[in-house]
């Protein structure tokens, strides 16, 4: 097996693992990993694209490494967002859900 | 396709209809935040001439318009390019973002002897965030491009939906924003695997390399399943009617009329001007399906909620579904495409309009009466004429009855359908509009009836009026000529090897 094979195949599990992670888990915060676990899975196809793209003369083709890059920025800045959000979530109703049900209870616990 | 990119003249007012709005948000940040709404009020002119400039660019050369950034031409430089549609799109989106921040010029203002608020600069930076996300949308002609644009909108959105912080419009931002995330994850993979078949990521040089291989398959596939997540399609909708339920009205107007809007025309970017070696039965079968299932659940859903605003939400859930109608009616290059193009795009604006003019009404008459609960607006059509006018031809538009956009977009969808054989399509369309006259029905019915209403302050009459004005609009596309149409099959490629 090819590192580059191998490396596609990481990426396509991580993808897959994100994706599942994204559906199956309730919590806003685990869904943003999982969201961020898609991500490194993305990036990783497309370093192998850069490899195997690569033309005469360059090891690598520079165009995919450039969209990585702005593909990391846009992905950072997302998680940024979503993280404001939850923690205002969190500070305004004492619960880390999107279920209304659930903010009405009186305790306050911590969801983890 | 032949055209390929180098600046054409009038290539350079692409340029700038996305520098505007950008330059606005970057004088809000530096001018403060007791000028913004000012800065962006003045800028909607400026906005709309542009936008009229590049439409009559386009129409008066008869060919689409390049920008090739830079002074670089594909694929080594990004293109713009604006063709029949984009130029449409502009137009309407200028149009009625500029009638959204007039709406909620009040609301948003700050006063002389107030202190500036977080919510109020937000508002006017988002607004024009979306402007320039819309505008870079409709003329990227570069796939990766196009996902940054995507990305920008969903940022400028997301905050618009819980502009008043309270935990329901919070947790419809954050369910709004994880269906995005997970729809532009989906595209980018697409992207990248779509560089990794064909090399490059422009959509002319594109179209003339995308081979039907596997690899362009699953590209496909996951950049329409994002796409579709981001349009709200059934069953992909769950995340739209909090979020454009819980907006302020003018928000919710742009959100319902253009920004899903804006994934949409990815789509078809996608579709039509990237695949058309793609394109077969099968496929538009699938999103032809999904349309009409929207259509459907929308309307019923629509027809059980007791909040207008929630109502008209899923109304957009129901209307969106039309919009896919036209991959199955305007596919390859046949007569009846044409029509079936015709009535797609023209589902686009009618619903774009009457849409937005829909939400700033209800906004209008939630000040007004001071809730929004549908049972309870025994009276309101007597105290609000002007406003149940515009709600009353707005639905006249949704529903598809003449003299209206709506109908015209719906007798197109006919006719292409019976052309093509695919009467299939037909039982959607027509349901779709009886479950609309239902839901017009149930919001008019009490408010018709007799009944004390009790008004905690009056309307403002240049907010009716503004609403009303786009009423107007998607009644009057009820009878733009035949060079509409024309134009708006400006750019458009027909495939060679499309549906059979």
């Amino acid at each position: 097996m090819t590192t580059a094979a191998l490396a596609g195949l990481v990426g396509a599990a991580l993808v897959g693992f994100g994706l599942y992670g994204l559906i199956v888990q309730p919590h806003p915060l685990r869904k943003l990993l999982a969201f961020n676990l898609i991500g490194s899975g993305v990036f990783l196809v497309f370093g192998i694209v850069a490899r195997r793209g690569a033309a005469a003369g360059f090891p690598f083709d520079p165009v995919p490494q450039a969209m990585v890059i702005t593909g990391i920025v846009v992905a950072f800045a997302a998680s940024a967002v979503a993280v404001a959000l939850i923690w205002r979530l969190y500070s305004e109703t004492g619960h880390v859900t999107l279920d209304p049900d659930a903010w009405t209870e009186p305790s306050r616990e911590r969801e983890s | 396709m032949a055209d390929l990119a180098t600046t054409t003249p009038g290539g350079f007012l692409l340029i700038l209809a996305i520098l505007l709005p950008v330059t606005g948000i970057i004088l809000c940040f530096i001018v403060g935040g007791r000028h913004v709404d000012r800065i962006a009020l003045g800028l909607t002119p400026f906005g709309l001439a542009l936008a009229g400039a590049i439409a009559f660019r386009v129409g008066q050369s008869g060919k689409p318009v390049f920008y090739a950034i830079g002074g670089l031409p594909p694929p080594l430089g990004i293109a713009l390019r604006a063709d029949g549609i984009s130029a449409v799109m502009l137009v309407a989106a200028a149009v009625i973002l500029t009638a959204a921040a007039f709406y909620a010029r009040e609301k948003f203002a700050t006063l002389d002897g107030v202190r500036e608020s977080r919510g109020a600069i937000s508002f006017w930076i988002m607004l024009q965030a979306i402007w320039a996300a819309l505008n870079i949308i409709f003329v990227g002609a570069d796939l990766f491009n196009l996902y940054v644009a995507l990305e920008l909108l969903t940022f400028a959105a997301v905050p618009l939906v819980c502009m008043d912080g309270r935990p329901e419009t919070l947790a419809a931002a954050l369910r709004y924003l994880l269906f995005a995330l997970f729809g532009s994850i989906s595209y980018l993979l697409g992207v990248a695997l779509l560089y990794g078949a064909c090399g490059t990521l422009d959509i002319s040089l594109l179209a003339l390399r995308v081979r039907p291989t596997p690899a362009v398959w699953t590209a496909a596939s996951l950049m329409t399943g994002g796409l579709l997540a981001k349009t709200a399609l059934f069953p992909l909708h769950l995340w739209l009617p909090p979020a454009h339920a819980n907006a302020p009205a003018a928000a919710s107007a742009v959100l319902s009329g253009l920004v899903v809007k804006g994934s949409f025309f990815l789509t078809l970017r996608l579709w039509f001007f990237v695949l058309p070696a793609l394109s077969t039965e099968q496929v538009a079968a699938v999103l032809g399906g999904l349309g009409s299932a929207a259509i459907i659940v929308g309307g019923v859903l629509a027809l059980r909620q007791a909040r207008l605003k929630l109502l008209i939400a899923y109304s957009t859930v129901s209307q969106i579904g039309y919009l896919f109608l036209i991959f199955p009616l305007a596919a390859g290059a046949h007569a009846w495409s044409t029509i079936g193009w015709s009535a797609g795009l023209m589902q686009v604006l009618a619903h774009a309009f009457a849409k937005a003019a829909l939400f700033l009404a209800a906004g209008v008459l939630a000040e007004t009466v001071g809730h929004d609960q549908i049972v309870k607006f025994g009276g309101a059509a007597r105290a609000l004429p002007l406003t149940f006018l515009t709600i009353t031809l707005a639905g006249l538009s949704l529903t598809g009855l003449p003299p209206s956009g709506g109908f015209s977009a719906k007798w197109l969808m006919l006719q292409a359908s019976i052309a093509s054989g695919q009467w299939i399509w037909s039982l959607p369309a027509l349901g779709g509009g009886l479950l609309a006259a239902g839901y017009m029905y149930r919001i008019l019915t009490p408010a018709l009836s007799d009944g004390k209403i009790s008004i905690e302050r009056p309307p403002k009459r240049y907010q009716e009026v503004i609403a009303f004005v786009l009423t107007l609009i998607a009644l009057a596309l009820g009878f733009v000529p035949q060079s509409f149409f024309d134009f708006i099959e400006i750019g458009r490629p027909l495939a060679e090897t499309g549906l059979s």
